[in-house]
């Protein structure tokens, strides 16, 4: 492994580097380094966000130089380990696939040349990584998806998605967190709400956790839809550390 | 009580020092576009605390009191009347129940603030009073005030108590002095000369500069062999270049995470005099160190402080 760069974004953060590209070991040290810099509610820090592959740690140089701070960081990124024997958090989130709740499903099975079955069935055959959240509250970058499923983007993207829409854009899958445009291949809807400022935590996912999506009929979905309404819905999780 | 829009203005937004602590959820951090202004502000009403303030942009409303206050008026000058009397910036003034403060075009500058003694009750979401317009989150109902809006006041005050009337020097927008960066995160995406371009060539603020971030135009900054980046964070003050070459400072509505290469970000004591920059200013940067900006930072902190330890002291009214 090579040595983290510590790179100065400013005079109030500082961002903590471990490659250059999307790989799992790089971002498993990220989200490692971050547990260790919260566990050790360090004086002076006052946020941290985590990347594909860096973590911008945010410092309040009144209270802690940057210097001091760089210090502290390369301390702790020598102390943090990336086991791999901890299991996988998984989440398990419902998804209705195809028919209006998934309206270019068909485009998608027809660009793979497969049928719709077979591209619900890749869909979820993989656990996908949680490699971080940005661009929208709670929007999940996912890494891992079957190559044969992907999609180009659309042409002319949608002015209007609604939240809890599952999407293909290129190589990448995701979940729309909350209306807004946006130009991915929309495969299928989740009942379950990955953003919900009225709830604590108002974000369902934490990077670094894996995502499994399960297919679900219209009548589950209807079920889970209510159970979400009234607050009674919680998705399977299955792995994880011990809490 | 409260106060009642008459007229909105093209930009009017509750909002406080941001929403932080959710970034990494994806949370934009919004909030005040010019934090020394918004201090400041709260400052000359006597809240000691984060409290709302409304930020205008480029032209201002107009709002009738339904209840006395005191308030301050600092950032960009838009004119500020009261029931058609010229109102002071950077003072600590009185409004009468009845009265209504109006403003106009800004006249150097981009946003104007109004602070009011005791703040705005405004419920907080996740921590903060900030409007984020994208996600229709926070401030007042998620979005931008319109005439009719009612805002009410937390903790209004009827007479001075403890708080004593202050004038501080107004601050200018119109100074041509450099903007002050520290390089990287990325730096080393650009050729040397790509650099040189950067801290030399003067750069024009354009049309589409908002609250997410200030759009410059001006001679190409040349990279390596690419700009995109796998996404990392961005705070505000990052100049990223995007494929065209030319720089976009993030700003306060800026998103958490990007894909372009960050050639420097802005230091914190100098943010305040690039969002006020206006469409057509022309916008040249300096490199320091980044313990030098810290240095900066630390100053103007002490600076804060001071002012509220002798707070009472200077009586001017």
């Amino acid at each position: 492994m090579q040595e983290p760069l510590i790179l100065h974004a400013g005079d109030s953060a500082l961002v903590v580097e471990f490659g250059r590209e999307i790989a799992e070991d790089i971002n498993a040290r990220v989200h490692a380094l971050d547990d260790a810099v919260r566990q050790k509610h360090i004086i002076g820090v006052t946020e941290t966000v985590p990347t594909f592959r860096s973590l911008t740690v945010f410092y309040d140089p009144s209270v802690l130089s940057g210097e001091r701070l760089q210090r502290k960081l390369l301390k702790l990124c020598k102390g943090i380990s990336v086991s791999a024997d901890t299991a996988k958090k998984i989440v398990e989130v419902p998804v209705l696939y195809g028919g209006s709740y998934g309206e270019d499903l068909q485009d998608v099975a027809a660009h793979a040349g497969l049928t719709e079955d077979e591209v619900i069935k890749i869909h979820t055959a993989t656990d996908y990584r949680i490699f971080m959240l940005g661009f929208l509250p709670g929007f999940v970058y996912l890494g891992g998806m079957d190559k044969r499923i992907a999609c180009p983007r659309l042409e002319t993207p949608r002015t209007k998605i609604h939240a809890g829409a599952v999407g293909i854009g290129g190589e990448q899958t995701g979940i729309y967190p909350l209306a807004s445009p946006g130009g991915w291949r929309l495969i299928g809807t989740t009942p379950v709400r990955p953003y919900d400022n009225t709830r604590t935590p108002p974000v369902l996912f934490s990077a670094g956790e894996y995502i499994r999506f399960v297919s679900v009929t219209e009548d589950e979905y209807r079920e889970i839809e209510q159970q979400v309404q009234n607050g009674t819905y919680v998705c399977k999780v299955t792995g994880g550390a011990e809490k | 009580m409260s106060i009642r829009v008459v007229k909105p203005g093209v930009l009017t937004t509750v909002q406080d020092g941001g929403r932080t602590g959710f970034q990494a959820k994806g949370f934009n951090v919004s909030g005040v576009m010019d934090r020394r202004a918004y201090r400041l502000g709260n400052f000359l009403v006597g809240n000691y605390t984060d409290e709302a303030v409304l930020e205008m942009s480029m032209f201002g409303g107009s709002f009738t009191f339904l209840e006395s206050n005191y308030i301050a008026i600092t950032g960009a000058d838009m004119g500020a009347t009261i029931e058609g009397v010229p109102a002071p910036m950077y003072e600590t003034i009185f409004v009468r129940e009845g009265d209504t403060l109006s403003f106009g075009a800004a006249k150097d500058g981009m946003y104007t603030y109004i602070a009011f003694a005791g703040g705005l009750d405004i419920p907080q979401v996740l921590g903060s009073r900030s409007t984020n317009l994208k996600c229709a989150l926070g401030g007042f109902h998620g979005r931008k005030l319109k005439a009719g809006d009612i805002l009410p006041f937390r903790k209004p005050l009827d007479d001075l108590g403890d708080l004593r009337v202050h004038r501080l020097p107004e601050e200018r927008y119109d100074s041509n002095a450099p903007i002050r960066v520290v390089l990287g995160p990325q730096d080393d995406y650009f050729t040397e000369q790509g650099i040189r371009t950067f801290l030399s060539a003067p750069y024009r603020v354009t049309e589409q500069t908002d609250r997410m971030g200030c759009k410059l135009d001006g001679e190409t900054i040349e990279y390596k062999d690419k700009v995109d980046i796998i996404s990392d964070g961005i705070v505000f003050g990052s100049v990223q270049v995007p494929p065209k070459g030319t720089p976009i400072v993030m700003l306060a509505d800026r998103q958490t995470t990007g894909g372009y290469a960050k050639i420097a970000t802005v230091i914190t004591v100098d943010l305040p005099r690039l969002v006020q920059k206006k469409p057509g200013d022309t916008v040249y940067f300096e490199a320091i160190s980044a313990k030098e900006a810290e240095k900066l930072l630390k100053q103007e902190q002490q600076q804060f402080e001071t002012l509220l330890l002798h707070y009472g002291e200077d009586l001017i009214g």
